[in-house]
This record gives C-alpha cells, structure tokens and sequence, in this order.
C-alpha cells in the first residue's frame, strides 16, 4: 500500500509540474533511438557469434597491433598537451600582451575545424610536398602530429577557467613566507589545477583513441605500422567483415566508458575541494 | 622576467606552428593560382550538391538537438528521475565515443540482418541514405547543448520559477518568460558547437553514407574523395569553404562565450 501510494504522489507531482513527465519521456525516448538502441545493436553484433570469435577478432595480429598503437600513441599525446595545455592556459590568464584576444579566439579552432580538412593540410604541410621538406606522411609522428592538433583545446579549456578563479592571495603569502617561485607553482598552484589538468587530458585522450578523419590521409594506414583503431574498424566495413569491425569498436567503447567515469571522479574531487 | 618570456613565446610559437600555419595554408594553396579555378571547383555541380547536402542535413540535426537539449537539460537539473546518472553518462558519450564506431552501431543496426534491417524491404531505406546520414550526425553532436544549458540552469536556481507559479502563471509561461530568457546565450553557444560539429562530421557519416558521388556525398567527403582522385584544386576548394565556415564559427563562439560579455 505504502509503495502504490507514494508512487501515485510522486505522478500527481511529476504531472502538475511543467507537464515534466511527458517531455522528460520523449527526450528520455529520443536518447534511446539515437543513441542507447545502435550502442546495443553493436555490443549484439560483436557476440553474436559467442564469446569466441570476439575474443580471436580482438586479439588478431592485426587489429591487436592497430589497438596498442593507438593506445600508445593516445597515451603520449595527452601527457603532452597535459604541458603544452597548462603551459597555454597559464600564458592566457597571467601573461598579457598585445593579440591575447585573438590567441584565446584561435585556440577553438580544432573543434570548429572538419577533422578531414586538419588532416588534409597537415599532409600538405609536413608530407611529401611540405615546404620545410619534413616529410612525416605514412609515419608515426604524423599521427601523433594529427592528433596534437584536434586534441589542442581539451586541457587549455579546462585549465584556463579554474586558473581564473584560483585566489592569488594564496601564492602571494607563500612568496611573503619565502617560497621561491617554483615552490609556489609546485604547493600552491599545481595542486588547484591537478583536478582540471587531469579532466582535460582524459577527454583528451579519449578523443585520440576514437580520431579518424585527421589521421586516415597522413597515416598512410599501413597495417601494423601505422594503422590506428579506428581506420582499422572503417577498412574491416569495407571489406566485410562487421564482426571484426564490432569486436575492436566494443573495445573501443569500453575505453571511452571507463574515461567518462574517470572525468566523473576527476569532477566530484574538484567540486569537493570547492566546499 | 626571462622564464616569462620564454613561457609566452613558446606557447605562441607552438600555436603558430600547429594552428595558425595549417589554417594559413588553406587559403594560400586554394588561392595559389588566382581566384577562377578555386571558384569553378566550388561551383562544380558535384560540389554544390554536397554543399547542399551538407546544409540540409544540419538543417535538421541542430533544431532536433537544440530541442531535445533544452527539454533534457530541464529534466535533468529540475527532476530527480530513476536512471538520472545512467542518462547523464549516456549524454556525454558521444563526446568520447570514436565517430567510426558510431557509424558502424548504425551499419550494424539499420544493415541487413540488423535489427532494424527489415525496413529496408518495406521501402524505408535509411542506410547509404539521408536518414542514416542524419542519425549519425544527431548522434555525433547530441551532448552540446544539454551540456551547455545544464550549468546556467543549476546557477540561476528555481526561485524565480516559482514566484512566477506561485503568481498564477502556467508552467509554458514561466519557461517563456522565465527559463528561456536566462539560458538563451547558453542555448546560442551550444547551437554554434552544434552546427560546427554536424556540418564537419566526417568518420559516422563516411561509414553510414556509403560515400555515392553525387548522392550521399556531404562536403568533408568530397574533400577525401577529390584528394584522393588527384583533383586538389578541388579538395582545397572545399576545404576553404569548410574553413571559413570554422572560422565564422570561432567568431560566434566568442560572442557567445559562457561568461563572456554577452551572459
């Protein structure tokens, strides 16, 4: 009795409110269509022919090679940016100069860029026609290369508002007490930023791992040198082989799930260390 | 003073190396030998067709996504629901998620032998198609706006609303008279990453499309497919259209920036 009538309470008050009920429905319904029904579909399809031929299509020589060069490579990138996006981040909010405006413009352009237009001029800049004459097409540092540039704007974005806010007061009394300014930077600042820092390499990461257009021109795709997981998923439609296709995206799912639950952890530290 | 110095130029150094000098080079290598072969390229009927497409398919990708962000976002902050969190993480997944692995959820859905593979037999053709083209691109740029309106929402908090109800007016009004003004710039900001990312979407599209010339050919698959048949001229041609179309995006970004002037 007790349940059904709590129950009921809760509808009359989800009712009266805002007609809540029937749009929070459809947007749940919408969720579902689009993007909850295909995530089943191809975790359906990769064990649809048991547990078995997922497991050899995941560790096939081929496809096992893309995925630890892809990782690998991933890993890289976003320690990287973890400097080079602090370093950014750090040279916007304290430094001023002339331009800083359009700078702080500029640094979206990675997301704003189609990824097969990065990929298409990078090939141009530093592959067989580049007018530096470094060519880095069908090698490795032009993945990494291709990936530095769209993952640019992930820790630059996350460090930048937390370093706004971030009491000067604070270093100003470790420099009163004596602290050297690397002291400072270390005690001080590094650990306000940690949490951020961390969030935006995450995402960071986890685009590395999930980037096609940027990468499929420049790579060059040669298998088990510079295929990264993602072509090797494309070229597994094209030449019909969906359960290999699904089996390395399930994968790929996987890494992406367990870094959105990291951000997660990263954001609940941060918020904690605000109250 | 030196360590400062050294910081900024090599921060900017780094930036003029990896942003500035790709974007720079677009336009010079499109432009390098005048106007006219840049423009005919553009205009070549197959281009056009994939500009178009291109547009059509944001046409009815972002209003979906603007809508359904708004209504989610609600949701979200103002109701405790079951299965909130398992919402909210299911929100940011295609932010995370490989646009490949996207592409090929939908393949595998709407293929044949795919759940949904049946409705190709009763004439609802949906994959190597439009409708897959625009479910793939919903789908790579559903987080946006939720994830732009769910803060402002949180910080304006609910005590106007419910003055406003407590006044005698409807919850339609209160949301137009209360809610929408306060989130708009939110909304704006989220339309613009929206639009930015369904009309650059390349990796789902390319999977779901079956890249037919002429037919199921956005404007980043043009690109690939002119590089790729030696016709650069018109790959870059596209490209610049597709980097103009970036830069105006930057601009609006900073219009509507979170905390910019116009909040």
């Amino acid at each position: 009795m007790g349940i059904s009538a709590v129950a009921l309470s809760r509808r009359e008050a989800v009712l009266s409110r805002a007609g809540g009920g029937i749009a929070r429905g459809i947007a749940i319904g919408y969720l579902s269509v689009i993007v909850l029904v295909p995530m089943a579909a191809l975790v359906w399809a990769s064990r649809s022919q048991g547990m078995g031929t997922f497991w050899n299509e995941v560790t096939k020589p081929e496809a096992w090679s893309a995925l630890k060069l892809t990782l690998g490579i991933s890993f890289l990138v976003a320690a990287f940016n973890a400097l080079t996006g602090t370093a950014i981040a750090w040279v916007l909010v304290r430094d001023s100069f002339p331009g800083k405006g359009f700078v702080n413009a500029v640094i979206d352009l990675p997301f704003a860029l189609p990824t097969i237009v990065a990929g298409l001029v990078l090939l141009e800049l530093y592959g067989p026609n580049s007018p530096f004459g470094v060519n880095l097409a069908f090698q490795r540092a032009g993945i990494v290369l291709a990936l530095l540039f769209v993952t640019l704007p992930f820790v630059v974005r996350a460090v930048q508002p937390v370093l706004l806010e971030l009491d000067r007061e604070m270093e100003e009394a470790a420099e009163s007490l004596g602290a050297g300014r690397f002291a400072v930077f270390r005690r001080i600042v590094f650990p306000n930023l940690l949490p951020a820092v961390l969030s935006g390499v995450a995402l960071a990461f986890a685009r590395a791992v999930g980037e096609f257009g940027s990468v499929v021109l420049i790579s060059g795709n040669i298998p088990f040198k510079t295929e990264v997981s993602s072509v090797y998923i494309a070229g597994q439609v094209e030449s019909d082989n969906p359960a290999g296709a699904a089996a390395v995206s399930v994968v790929l799912l996987l890494i992406s799930l367990a870094v959105l639950l990291l951000i997660g952890a990263f954001r609940h530290w941060r918020t904690r260390h605000d109250r | 003073m030196i360590g400062r110095y050294a910081l900024r130029f090599g921060a900017l150094g780094y930036l003029a190396f990896l942003l500035l000098l790709p974007v720079g080079l677009v336009f010079y290598r499109t432009f390098e030998h005048g106007v006219a072969p840049a423009w005919d390229a553009v205009t070549s009927p197959q281009a056009l067709h994939a500009l178009w497409l291109t547009l059509l398919i944001a046409a009815v990708a972002v209003p979906l996504n603007t809508l359904f962000g708004v209504t989610l976002a609600i949701s979200l902050v103002r109701h405790r629901f079951p299965g909130c969190g398992l919402v909210n993480a299911v929100v940011d997944l295609p932010v995370a998620l490989s646009p490949v692995v996207v592409g090929l959820s939908l393949y595998l859905l709407y293929g044949t032998g795919g759940w949904l593979g049946g409705l190709a037999g009763h004439g609802i053709k949906i994959l190597f198609a439009l409708p897959g083209m625009i479910l793939a691109t919903i789908f790579v740029s559903l987080p946006f706006v939720v994830r732009e309106v769910v803060p402002v929402l949180r910080e304006i908090g609910t005590d106007q609303e419910q003055a406003a109800e407590t006044l005698g007016a409807t919850p339609f009004t209160t949301f137009r008279r209360i809610t929408l003004p306060a989130i708009r710039w939110a909304v704006c900001y989220g339309v613009v990453l929206t639009t930015a990312r369904a009309i650059g979407e390349f990796g789902a599209v390319s999977i779901v499309s079956g890249r037919i010339e002429g037919k199921t050919e956005t404007l980043p698959l043009y690109v690939q497919s002119q590089f790729e048949g030696f016709n650069t001229t018109g790959a870059f041609a596209a490209s610049v259209v597709l980097a103009l179309i970036a830069l105006a995006t930057v601009v609006a970004m900073r219009m509507f920036r979170p905390g910019g002037e116009a909040s």
